[in-house]
């Protein structure tokens, strides 16, 4: 079904508002044409697109990678920007730092990380003020997609 | 419910995908935040909003939605247009409030029942 030992990887450029989500989209196309369950891909891109817009907001630029295994999906979303300061407080849904024009546009909402937390099976957090973060989220491919 | 009722009871035009009119509606979902919308809308569901930049096509795409509603008279630009187009995302668009489009979209869909 899956083509274990395929990685892809996907730049993102902070502050590219146009260009946002192409990067998810383009995961979820992957995993489609490789026959990966739906509800799985559903998870994977609402994940893959929340990771993508916080380099977006917040970061100078980074990147998306995905990382196809035998029975799991991994996603790593890492950046080059100014690190999380809290991470714990980042998680609570409605905390956000988005900038005023962000806001306008509808992000912002607080909502991203919480997101991820609820649509992957694992995340874990690595970041350093002003240098960075790496997010790495991992997915089992063979339950229903429900969370 | 299919997109051609959505249309007559929102008294809404197509903005973009023009075939599509058949394609069943399972739901709605109502907000202006993406990451709500992102964490809460389902698939094959109708999203009313008055965002109207391409990232509202970005989102309709990745969650399978039927169609995304512009209301209040809200407009996309070009760029959101033609992404749409090259994504085969359904754009409508509404001059109704939110409220009164969503309101009369509740009252329909309790009526099929």
């Amino acid at each position: 079904m899956t083509t274990p030992g395929m990685v892809l990887r996907f730049s993102v450029e902070g502050g590219d508002y146009a260009a946002a989500g192409e990067a998810a989209s383009k995961i979820k196309k992957a995993l489609r044409k490789i026959g990966v369950d739906a509800g799985v891909i559903r998870r994977v891109a609402i994940a893959a697109y929340e990771a993508e817009m916080n380099i977006v907001l917040h970061a100078l630029r980074g990147r998306l990678i995905l990382e196809v295994a035998e029975d799991k999906l991994r996603v790593i979303a890492e950046d080059e920007g100014p690190g999380i300061p809290d991470v714990n407080l980042a998680m609570q849904e409605g905390f956000s730092t988005a900038s005023d024009l962000a806001r306008e546009m509808g992000f912002g909402a607080g909502m991203g990380l919480p997101n991820m937390k609820k649509c992957s099976d694992t995340i874990t957090i690595e970041t350093t003020k002003d240098r960075g973060t790496k997010v790495v989220m991992n997915f089992d491919i063979d339950d229903d997609g429900v969370t | 419910m299919n997109l051609k009722k959505v249309l007559e009871k929102t008294e809404a035009r197509i903005i973009t995908g023009e075939g599509e009119t058949g394609r069943e509606c399972r739901g709605f979902y109502v907000s202006d935040l993406l990451s709500d919308v992102m964490g809460h809308a389902g698939e094959g569901e109708v999203w009313l909003t008055i965002q109207t930049h391409s990232n509202v096509v970005a989102v309709a795409l990745l969650l399978n939605l039927a169609a995304a509603l512009f209301t209040a008279g809200a407009g996309p630009d070009s760029t959101t247009i033609e992404k749409a187009r090259a994504e085969g995302v359904v754009l409508l668009g509404t001059s109704l409030p939110t409220f009164e489009a969503a309101g009369r979209l509740y009252r329909a869909l309790t009526e099929e029942e």
